[in-house]
Order: C-alpha cells, then structure tokens, then sequence
C-alpha cells in the first residue's frame, strides 16, 4: 500500500495523490480547528503547510467582519460584512425589509450589536447599516471585483437558517462559477447586474453575507441563487453582488436616500449580425441630445466591450441614477463617443409603492421564516442570547429603537434615514467653509476677466439684480422673475442664472437656500472610467431653488466646489460651470478660471483676472 | 493499491481508505500544491471553456426547459451532447464560447444511452479528443461546466462547479430508485452538478482532461432526492463511434424504391400522440383492439425507435419509414417501453 501511494506510475496518480492531501488538510483543518496548528505537522510540504496557513488566516481574518442580521422577534433575518472600523456593513434590501429602523447585528465576538439603516438600494437588493457601539470594528478588506475570474477560489461567510445561535458563523467554500452574470428581476423589482456565480453553498439566511476571494478580501455580497424545482437550499449556483457595483453606490448608501438604479432612456437589441443596437429611444433623453439615434450599433459602454444585450445590462445595472457615463456608438461606419447622464430608472414615490409591493412577494433567497413553515430545523428555536450590554427590554418592539442610539434616525419620505443625509451636508459643508466663508460678503460680487478668444467679461452679481458683460453687450437678470426664462448669455444654457444661484449658495448657506440633499458621489469626467488613471468621485449637493435644480459638486477630500450644473428644467441640459485654478485672497479660496459648457456646445473659459466683494448694496447697483 | 481502488466503490469506503492512508500521503511530494492554492481552476477553465456550447432547442412550457450543455469532440463541429426534448426541433441552435451561432444538423443518436451527436458547420475548433479522456475515481476532485439554468447566453462562458467524485457505480444499482433508460456505470459527484440545462456538459479533471458527460436530471421518486453524475467517457466511445462511422443515424432514403401498396398505421392498428412540434418524437398514442398492433403485443406509450434498423426520431420520419415497406413484408420494430428496449417483428395477416 505505501508502495502503491509512494510510487505513482503515471503522472496522473501523483496529481491524484495531491488532491487528496489538499482534501484531506481541508478535513484535519476542520476537526482541528481549535488549534490551527495542529495541522502544520513537521513532515507536512512546505508548500502545503503554507498554503493551509494562509486559507486558515484568511477564513479567521473574513469571519471576524462578518455579520447575522436579526430583525425584530423573529421576522427576518440574514446575514451581513462591516465594511469600516466605524461600523458601516453591508446586506441585502430584502433582509432587512422587513426590519424596523433599528435592528441587531452578530459578530463572532460573541457580541449583539444595535445597527441603525442607512441607506438602501431596493432593485440592487443592497442596504448599507451602521453597528453601533465601537469605533473599532475589524472590517473586511475590499477587493477589486473585476479581477475575479471563474476558477478562482472563493468563500462565503453567514448565516444560513440563523443556525449561528452561538454567532459564529458558517463559513462555505468554493469556486467561482461565472462572472459578469445577468439575472432578470424575476417577477420583483430586484435585479442582479454583473453579479458573480459561486458554487460555495449560498442557502437561506446567508442572503447579505460576504463573498471572499482566497486572500480573505470582500468580492461580493450574497444574495440570490437558482433553486426552481429542488426546494430552496443550495444546488450549487449563487449569484453574489459585486462589491464593484456597490463602491458604486457606496456614497450614495451613505447619503441614507432610497437610491435607484439608472437607465439610459434607450433600449438595445441584437440584430441578425449579432450587433447590439439602438431599438429605442427617447426623445427627451439626453443620449438622444447627444446624438445617439435608433439603430446605432452600442461598440462600448462605460469603457467596457459590448457585445451582447446583457453586456450592455450589465454596465447599466452597475451604475446610480445620476452617473454620467462614456458610451462609444458606431454609424455607417464612424465610430462616436459622447458622455451621457443617466437618469432615475423609477420615480422616487413610484419606488416606494414597488418597495411596498415587493414585500408581499418572496425575495430571490433567504427568508428563513417563509421556508420554517416547512421546515422547523430552518430556525433556532431559541431567540440569540442578547448581551448584556444591549437594553434589557429586547424583547418589546422598543428594544428595536435603543433609547441611547434613537437620535441616530430620522425618518422622512424619499429617504431610508434622513438623519445620514443631514449629516452629511454637514460633513461637506463644515469642509467647504475650510477654504473661506462666504456669509460675510453679502453685497455685490464683480468679477472681469477674459475669454480664450480675448473678450472681456465682467460680470456682477447681487441679491437684487445680476449681470453679465461680454465686449460692452449685456445682459441683466432680474431675480424677481421665473429664472429658467432668463437662460443668458445664448447658448450657454443659462451660465448668469447659474452664477447668481452659486453666490446665492454660498452667502446663505444650503439651509436657507432651497431643497437641499446630499445625492452621493458621482464621476466627474470621462477619465473617471478609465481604470488605469484611477477613479476619482465628486460629492454631490442637490440644492433646487424654486423651478431650478442644481449639482453642487464637491471635491471629495477637500471639499473644495469643482463644479455646478444649473438645470432649469428636467429635460433640458444643464449650465455646466467648473471652477478650477483657485487661489487664495485674503481669508477666502476663489477659482482663477471660470469654465461653463452647455450639451454639444463648445466649452468655454474665463480666466479670472480680479474678483472684488463690494462693500455695500448701492455700489453694485451703479456698476451695473 | 488495486484491492483498495476495487473496494472504494462508495464514498464512505474511499474516506475511510484516504483516512487510513493519510500520514503516507502526507509524505508524497505537491510540487504543484502553491500554484493550485492560489491560482484556483483559472488555467484549466481557460482552456475548457471553448471546447463548451450552449444548446438550445424546443422545450419551454411544463418546466421544460428549452436548453442543455454540449461539448465539441472534434474540431470540426461535431458536438456530444444528451439526447433529450430539447433537441426534438428542427432548429437546434449552438453558441460557441466566443458568442459565434450556428444551426446544428442532428448526426445521429443512441436512444439507449441517451446520447447525441450534434453537427455545425464551422472548422479549426478546439475540441475534446474522446481518446484522451481519463478514467476517475472516488475521492478525485473534477471541475463540472455547464449551461445549468441557462445562465451564460451569448459569449458568457459556461458555468463551472468544482466537486469530488463521491463514488464510481452502476446506475442500475439503484433501479427502481431512480428511472433512466441508462442503466451503465456513472460517477456520482458530491456537486450539485446535475442541474436544469446542465445536461450534456463535462467533466474534467482539474487539469482540465475530460472525464464524463453530465447526465440528465435525475430524481428519486419516493425519496424526492436528486442525483448529481456523469457517464465515463469509455461508455459512451462505442456508441459514439457507431454514429461517427454512419450507424445509428437519421438517413434520407431517397434512393430506395417506395413500394404501391406501402405499410400505414392504420394497418397496422397504431395511433401516434399528435405531430404538434416540428420532430415529434413518435410515440403510440393508442393501439386499436384486434389489431395486428395489438396482437404482437404494442401499448400505448410504447416510443418507437427503429423500423426495419432504420432510426425514427420523428413521426415524420416514422410515416416515412412506413412509405418504404410493402404492405405484405416483414417489419421489425425496436420500441422503447419505459427504461426497457423492445424488439418485435410483425407481419400482417392478410
């Protein structure tokens, strides 16, 4: 026998041999999982032993960041991953849509947790959460899901049919089956774009749970599988979300809004070539605006091959409403490319009722409770042992919304948590006044400068009245009138408007100057999706003041304003203005150089030669 | 080392067996153990994945679905797959790896063991090469790729699993568990790798070396447990190369002389489930009483496979088997009567 094993002859005997001891380290590893190093033997390969160590680190270091979600008594359930140190954890919509705002969370430190929601994305099936308690929360490390490949090694972390009653949580193992996977909404209003297909078991309650690659690091977050006849329990084939499409509505989550997905107000259809083409398109879309037609063959999308419908999908799903992305069209054989805004897939009431619709139907996986009716096992019988530290009163519906942490939700229409939003305009309106406060110059502002073609601007702004002088021809704003009919100077698309509501902005303050929201971050530029150049996002500050919609847009570090965009309708394109170049004058940060677009328009630029604050009213008014 | 191989015919005696032997194996030498740590399957599933395509036939309604997996085993465009519904169209459609899509013509197929042989007209493919396949056994970890639920469409690579052969047996081991006309040896899989759609993909070791065909989706009735296997390769090569070489396939007979007065159903006494799908497979609706049909012993249900050694797949092509034989000759029908084949001849008695 040891002959036999020893000497292997042919070459497929000795690969044989080694799946063996990988399975068989895998066996030892688990019934010695006590202590890990048991299983590092002195005669053990090197090799082997290595690479066991490694697995064995990367399940200890995954599973700590994992989370069991418990809704309040016994409804809902599932699983979840901390994603900052803070805190901030990632499930599905459908596990915590039937939770109130509060809920516990299990870590495998034998710790329940308070956790209040976020923000949620319902057709992604995504909710961001807050644990609540520490500022110490060992985080998983986020991978780049795009370097998944089918083949590779990867592992799932949860909670399937709440059998961690102690908190420790199931760990499966397994491969990646697919990527890039589309999945059709299936009779809800979830749908699963670019997902990941594993074979590690994804069963009931493991729904929000964590999908790791090899080295421990976060790809995906599980949340639906293919189960039809055979009951529903794993038949090896589930789809996790991934976590590249959740960075992309991470700030979005973060502004605690219900966040929608976007659509580009133009279907695709494969033709007889296979060629995947325009079979849609609205005219009031701003694709159709920049020049995308019916029929025009889709080469690229947001700087990814498109070569079927679910590629093209695909990159859709990936994407918030708001997102302004790259797409390159080919006609008669030119080849286009122009950046086009998505816009929202649902109106945000028209999201709500679906939200409230989809409750009643099953969600892709994971609702314990709805599968317990057939099988009592699927549940513990036992609630989990609250710690101490949590209120003593959990098993009233009060427990749900801890006294200590109520402060931390504030409920208002449109919104998961409103309390996040307000926070954050904080966060970014405290770091904008860093670089100056505007409050202090009330009175007219009077910039000149010229444009690259030599002509001069001057340009003043006020309260009462606005203007705008280009080579001696002037135009004068009058804010007593309905603003989006006072678009000057012509095809600017509205640059005095914008201007005046930038000064507005700044000398009031966003309380008092309108309907104020934190929307998330969004890309700014075409260079965002090129992968090498890095992606940079910009904090978003929606402001509508009366009919007028803008985007304050925020660099997201320094919370300097890189930009506006001024829409004097929903349908129309935006005054985009960027200020860029700033420099410092005295107590304030003020941008040297001025540049506004319009649609298809040429861009055009002011350097800023002077910018003077006057120091009262009248004085603006003779200048004008 | 053979007395072991011999004994691991279920998965607890290899476990036991790998348990036994676990501080020799210990010490045989993983010179490639690091690169399979952390490279995963990625090389081996490269390299398989443009020998997979998707098929897609009839099917859709009655949880049928209209899809399974094949695999191409010459570079040419002869594709082994399962015979099943999906293919009982007359437009079967292939898509390659790379999203390339063809109409596939029907070679030829084995009834008895439930395979197929596809044909697209395409070259310099890569391929399986059915003489390289390896035998496996219990214990072996393999890759399972498949179209199960018809997830990938168009260039979407196929959907890989990865499991360990849990046992290799006799399916007819378990007769009256499971009902499959294929009753030879199969390897059960600890995978759930017999998926809807994922019938006719491969297995392969994890280099990649092609091991078994998926089998159909199996369930135990009583039990309502299901069966994830494959059928080695080495049962299938026989029949395979039968279709390969012109038996077991469809032939026009235009050549052949038609008789005046040709054999019908009516005569005969039989009539088929109705031609409603463009290859409805021909199956006897009902027998009528005293007649020659009913006298050697035909039932309803019964599937007829042959006539006079020529394959009818089709009602079409049963009608048309008909039209060839004198009313007064012999014929000999081979009927398929749930998972046992039949032989009869039958002559009118006039």
């Amino acid at each position: 026998m040891n002959r036999g094993f020893k000497s292997p002859s042919n070459e497929s005997t000795s690969s044989k041999s080694t799946s063996f001891a990988i399975a068989l380290a895998l066996l030892i590893g688990c019934w010695f999982s006590i202590d890990p190093t048991l299983v590092i033997a002195d005669d053990l390969p090197a090799a082997l032993a290595k690479a066991q160590e490694a697995r064995i680190q990367a399940i200890e270091r995954a599973s700590a960041s994992a989370v069991g979600v418990f809704g309040p008594g016994s409804r809902g359930g599932g699983s979840g991953v901390v994603i900052s140190p803070d805190g901030y954890a990632l499930t599905n919509f459908h596990v915590i849509q039937s939770c109130d705002a509060f809920m516990k969370c299990s870590m495998n430190d034998g710790v329940l947790y308070d956790a209040v929601i976020v923000g949620i994305d319902p057709v992604g099936d995504v909710a961001l959460i807050k644990l609540l308690g520490r500022d110490d929360f060992p985080a998983a490390k986020i991978a780049d899901s795009d370097l998944v490949k089918q083949g590779d090694y990867c592992f799932a972390v949860g909670n399937p049919f709440l059998l961690a009653t102690n908190f420790e949580p199931t760990v499966s193992w397994g491969i990646v089956s697919g990527t890039h996977r589309y999945q059709y909404p299936a009779g809800t209003i979830l749908e699963y774009s670019d997902c990941i297909q594993t074979d590690a078991a994804i069963n009931p309650g493991n729904s929000g749970g964590p999908l790791f690659n090899a080295a421990g690091e976060l790809i995906g977050i599980n949340g639906r599988g293919s189960f039809e006849k055979r009951g529903r329990v794993n038949v090896g084939v589930g789809y996790a979300i991934s976590i590249n499409q959740i960075n992309n509505f991470m700030d979005h989550l973060r502004s605690g809004r219900i966040v929608d997905h976007a659509t580009l107000g133009a279907t695709v259809a494969t033709d007889d070539q296979g060629a995947v083409r325009v079979s849609n398109i609205l005219e009031t879309s701003q694709a159709f605006r920049r020049g995308l037609e019916y029929d025009d063959q889709i080469i690229r999308f947001a700087g990814r091959d498109i070569q079927t419908v679910n590629q093209f999908k695909n990159v859709l799903g990936i994407f918030p409403k708001g997102w302004r992305v790259p797409i390159v069209f080919r006609r008669e054989g030119v080849e286009k490319e122009i950046m086009v805004r998505l816009t929202g897939v649902h109106a945000t009431e028209e999201l709500v009722e679906l939200m409230a619709s989809g409750a009643e139907e099953k969600p892709p996986e994971g609702n314990p409770r709805k599968k317990d009716k057939k099988n009592p096992k699927g549940e513990p019988k036992e609630k989990p042992k609250l710690d101490p530290r949590a209120e003593p009163s959990a098993k009233t519906a009060a427990a749900n919304r801890p006294e200590k942490y109520k402060h931390l939700f504030k409920k208002r229409a449109g919104f998961a948590n409103y309390q996040f939003n307000l926070q954050n305009q904080k966060r970014i309106w405290n770091g904008f006044l860093r670089h100056g406060d505007f409050k202090l110059q009330q009175f007219s502002w009077r910039l000149t400068g010229k444009d690259a073609g030599g002509r001069s601007f001057t340009i003043v702004l006020a309260d009462i009245k606005s203007g705008i002088q280009i080579d001696g021809e002037s135009f004068v704003l009058n804010p007593e009138e309905d603003l989006s009919s006072q678009l000057a100077p012509r095809g600017s698309g509205g640059l005095l408007v914008a201007l005046h509501l930038w000064r507005k902005m700044l000398t009031v303050e966003p309380d008092k100057f309108g309907d104020v929201y934190y929307q998330g971050s969004i890309p700014l530029g075409a260079k965002s999706f090129d992968k090498d150049s890095g992606q940079s996002l910009a904090d978003v500050l929606v402001a509508t003041r009366g009919p007028i919609e803008n985007n304050f847009i925020f660099d997201k570090t320094s919370q300097r304003l890189l930009a506006m965009e001024m829409y004097p309708d929903s349908d129309v394109d935006p005054c985009e203005v960027y200020f860029e170049d700033y420099v410092v004058d005295g107590n304030l940060t003020v941008p040297g150089t001025i540049r506004f677009a319009h649609g298809t328009n040429p861009a055009n630029t002011i350097k800023i030669e002077k910018i003077e604050f006057l120091e009262n009213e009248s004085t603006g008014e003779s200048e004008n | 080392m053979n007395r072991y191989s011999v004994m691991a015919t279920d998965a607890w005696t290899a476990l036991r067996l790998l348990l036994s032997a676990c501080c020799i194996v210990f010490c045989v030498a993983c010179f490639n153990v690091a690169t399979l740590n952390a490279q995963g399957f990625k090389k081996t599933v490269a390299q398989t994945q443009p020998r997979m395509v998707k098929i897609v036939g009839s099917g859709g309604f009655q949880g049928l679905e209209p899809y399974q997996s094949g695999f191409l085993i010459s570079n040419d465009g002869l594709i082994l797959t399962v015979w099943s519904y999906v293919l009982d169209s007359n437009s079967v459609r292939v898509t390659l790896d790379d999203g390339q899509k063809f109409e596939a013509e029907l070679v030829g197929y084995d009834p008895r063991i439930e395979i197929a042989i596809l044909k697209i007209d395409v070259k310099g493919l890569s391929s399986f090469n059915l003489d390289e396949a390896v035998d496996s056994r219990s214990g072996n970890r393999v890759l399972a790729f498949s179209n199960l639920y018809g997830v990938a469409t168009g260039n979407e690579p196929a959907s890989v699993q990865h499991g360990i052969i849990s046992a290799k047996t006799k399916l007819s081991a378990r007769r009256g568990a499971f009902e499959s006309t294929y009753q030879g040896d199969v390897y059960i899989l600890d995978a759930v790798t017999n998926n809807p759609g994922a019938a006719g993909g491969a297995i392969t070791d994890r280099k990649g070396r092609l091991i078994g065909l998926i089998g159909k989706e199996l369930r135990d009735a009583q039990t309502n447990s299901w069966l994830n296997f494959s059928i080695p390769i080495d049962q299938l090569t026989e029949s395979v190369e039968k279709i390969r070489s012109g038996e077991l396939v469809v032939r026009s007979d235009e050549k052949r002389r038609k008789p005046t007065e040709p054999m019908t159903t009516d005569l005969l006494g039989i009539v088929l489930v109705l031609d409603v799908v463009s290859r409805t497979p021909p199956f006897v609706d009902r027998v009528i009483a005293g007649s020659e049909a009913a006298n050697t012993g035909l039932r309803a249900d019964d599937l007829i496979i042959e006539v006079n050694g020529r394959m009818t797949p089709s009602s079409k092509d049963f009608h048309e088997q008909l039209s060839f034989i004198d009313r007064d000759g012999v014929m000999n029908l081979t009927i398929q009567r749930g998972k046992e084949f039949k032989s009869v001849e039958i002559k009118l008695v006039r």
